[in-house]
């Protein structure tokens, strides 16, 4: 333990733990339990308090700014609906696993469970949706726990973790003891693979015909993108990725097979059903990934990694488990990969067979805009090195498609809660974290309503995003299941009449505008929002109305049933 | 089939609703869970009687072992190990029927714990089938009220 020897009060202690977890930046809104946080923060230089619009806005700004430089966000709220408020953005980091901690201040002890004015049970409330989360019952024990929670928050699989801070604790004082290091006893992840194992996997992929990488998240917060293209080159495997693992191998190699899953590519969901062997690193076989899990990669012998033990065995049985950190299984994989392997070549010819038969095309007619031009002339004119937010929807799904990621932490987004309203405070917290990368926002007519008080920030602190509306006057994604599955019955997904105009409203909020709704104007705009670097920019592109995602594996489906494209063409404006 | 889970975990508040929460969360059966310190302070040992076929309970395995304040889970199914419970009831007394009564608390082993006029109140420990059983029996002869610990269990010593 290492004591500072000075006696400081609860508030105090919270800042000095921050300052030594070296946070740059907290995500925060002030409210009755943190008003002697904020009083203390009130001096504070080195950490820059950033102020939100909705306390949802900061969970996801923390993420954004996590996802992109792979340090914790951390999040500060008040007592009651503060930390209600920030629900949401706590289950979604836990089920996308970002490394998040979010501090929430509490009625003073006295009045726990009084049903006292702005009291929460926000620990039982977040219980299921941590990693863990804490209450402090004494100003003795505030600094281990802040030391408990970003260690935890950070080390193996990462996730959210929630301190809730009662008033009296933050008023009261003692000599802050830092400890150095961290011992849970009931915490102890595996990080290292069983070496046994790690032989095994190598025989079998020495031996395959039909390999096949299935790529998840976990590749990219285990930062172990090189070993991935090491292996992969090295033994001539093709690479699909999940929606959180894009990046991890770059878009624009030949081994690389785009997405997989219900709106991945045809090519790599073909694969998936005639590989024989798959090795999944750092993906949970969610049931967007899979579809029907009896007939998912039927014919394969399937190797999983993945440092949470609990994600194997889960949604399907596996033939050969290794539990660990992806970037140690990699890398120890290449150190005991054999010389020889099989040819590759025709499986990779039978893949690029399936690639020229249904590769991913749109055309358009008569100069309307389509999203998939927007996000392809994106990705031309980015070169592919924007870090890309997305919110929920269909131009998520086509931002997979459309947008070539050639580097990690290139692409964030809500994948496993699929949370509407992400997309805008995930580009801010990720802007603050990237500075050398331009960082772009695809983002629906729809979801950027539902967190649209965060432009203020971005305005505020002069965040150079570009907001680039996919504007279709839809709830795009519904409409498309209206339209496949349920008769036709658009049942509350018109948003034509009721949009308001963004342009006005992003000028009202003081950021810069534009509106672009052919290609022309659109490949304008763009190139104008890149150039674009004193604060937000905000462009409304008026594409096509009734445009679909294809190819599309219906959910619960399996490969035979994909579809590739509309079955009775008809106007998509 | 039935699975008898020890569970150690930090004796610290919300250590039982952590676990409790998991289960429902997860939708894994829960069929009694009973908690108590250990013959460590800062220890608290679960047993939890659960459910489920060989991947649900790999699952369950899996998943209390994940949360942060469990220290060691013990599947005690298939290891020789003693398992108890503790059912406290009472009947209705009758004249006509307590003759029966009380040969049956002998067979069972259970002890009378407290009498009145018109009931009897009984306590039997055993394995949770043998309660089962002794409650089943006693059915016949008016259970007023009964309260069942949860079974309790550890390993057989060396
Ligand atoms: C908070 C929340 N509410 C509802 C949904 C269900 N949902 C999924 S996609 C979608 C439509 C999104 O519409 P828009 O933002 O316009 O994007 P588009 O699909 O048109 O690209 C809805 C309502 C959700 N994912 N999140
Ligand atoms: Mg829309």
């Amino acid at each position: 333990m290492h004591s500072s020897g000075k006696t400081l009060n609860g508030s105090e202690i919270f800042i000095e733990c921050l300052r030594r977890e070296n946070v740059d930046y907290i995500f925060g809104y002030p409210g009755g339990s943190l008003l002697k946080v904020y009083e203390t923060l009130y001096d504070v230089k080195d950490i820059v308090h950033i102020l939100v619009r909705h306390e949802q806005g900061a969970t996801h700004m923390a993420e954004g700014y996590a996802r992109a430089t792979g340090k914790p966000g951390v999040v500060l709220v008040t007592s009651g609906p503060g930390a209600t408020n920030t629900v949401t953005g706590i289950a979604n980091a836990y089920m996308d696993s970002s490394p998040m901690v979010v501090f929430t201040g509490q009625v003073p002890s006295t009045l726990i469970g009084n049903d006292a004015f702005q009291e929460a049970d926000i620990v039982g409330i977040t219980r299921p949706i941590t990693k863990h989360n804490f209450l402090v019952k004494d100003v003795k024990e505030l600094a281990m726990t802040i030391r408990k929670a970003f260690y935890l928050a950070t080390t193996g699989r990462p996730g959210p973790v929630l301190v809730d801070m009662p008033k009296d604790i933050l008023n009261a004082s003692c000599v802050m003891d830092w400890p150095e290091t961290v011992e849970i006893r009931g915490f102890k992840p595996t990080l290292k693979c069983h070496i046994n194992q790690v032989e095994k996997a190598a025989q079998k992929i020495a031996h395959a015909k039909r390999p096949l990488f299935y790529i998840g998240g976990g590749v990219i917060s285990a930062e172990a993108s090189e070993e991935l293209r090491a292996l992969a080159i090295q033994q001539n495997i093709p690479v699909t990725m999940t929606l959180q693992g894009l990046g991890a191998f770059p878009g624009n190699h030949p081994l690389s097979m785009g997405m997989l899953g219900m709106h991945g590519t045809y090519w790599a969901n073909q694969a998936v059903n005639k590989c024989d062997l798959l090795i999944a690193v750092g993906a949970r076989f969610d049931d967007r990934v899979t579809g029907k899990v009896d007939t998912f990669a039927p014919q394969a012998y399937k190797i999983h990694n993945d440092i949470d033990p609990t994600n194997v065995d889960k949604n399907i049985q596996v033939d050969l488990p290794v539990v660990g950190d992806a970037k140690n299984f990699l890398a120890a994989l290449l150190d005991v990969m054999p010389g020889t392997k099989e040819n590759r070549d025709p499986w990779l010819a039978e893949i690029n067979a399936w690639r020229e038969q249904c590769p991913l095309s749109y055309s358009s007619e008569d100069n309307s805009l389509r999203t998939e031009f927007v996000i392809e002339e994106v990705s031309k004119q980015t070169k592919g090195n924007a870090v890309v937010v997305t919110d929920v929807g269909q131009h998520q799904m086509w931002t997979s498609q459309f947008y070539t990621f050639l580097n990690p932490r290139s692409i964030i987004t809500s994948g496993g809660l699929g949370t509407m309203g992400y997309g805008l405070p995930a580009a801010i917290g990720a802007a603050f974290g990237i500075k050398d990368r331009p960082v772009v926002l695809f983002c629906g007519d729809g979801g950027f309503m539902m967190n649209i008080q965060e432009l203020v920030t971005a305005v505020h602190h002069k965040i150079p995003i570009k907001i680039f509306l996919i504007n279709n006057s839809f709830l795009g994604m519904v409409r498309q299941w209206q339209e496949l599955f349920h008769q036709e019955k658009y049942s509350f997904t018109d948003l034509g009449n009721s949009n308001p105009d963004f342009v006005k409203v992003a000028e009202a909020f003081g950021c810069k505008a534009l509106m672009a709704e052919n290609p022309d104007g659109a490949k304008e705009a763009i190139k104008e929002a890149l150039a674009w670097n004193d604060g937000p920019i905000l462009v409304d592109f008026r594409v096509v109305k009734k445009d679909m995602v294809f190819p599309m594996v219906p959910a619960g489906g399996s490969i035979s049933d994909m579809l590739l494209a509309r079955l009775n063409p008809k106007t998509m404006v | 089939m039935k699975h008898i889970i020890s569970v150690l975990v930090e004796n610290k508040f919300g250590s039982l609703n952590q676990v409790a929460a998991m289960f429902s969360a997860r939708g894994f059966n829960l069929e009694s869970i009973s908690i108590g310190e250990t013959e460590d302070r800062e220890i608290s040992r679960m047993t939890i009687v659960t459910r489920g076929d060989d991947q649900i309970i790999s699952q369950v395995l899996k998943q209390l072992n994940r949360l942060v304040d469990t220290i060691k889970v013990i599947d005690l199914t298939r290891q020789p190990h003693v398992e108890r419970e503790l059912l406290l009831m009472t009947l209705k007394l009758t004249k006509t029927q307590q003759h029966e009564i009380f040969e049956l608390i002998n067979v069972f082993k259970g002890k009378v714990v407290d009498i009145k006029q018109k009931s009897i109140t009984i306590e039997v420990i055993g394995s949770p089938d043998k309660i089962n059983t002794t409650i089943d029996i006693f059915r016949v002869y008016g259970i007023k009220e009964l309260a069942r610990s949860g079974a309790v269990a550890i390993h057989r010593g060396e």
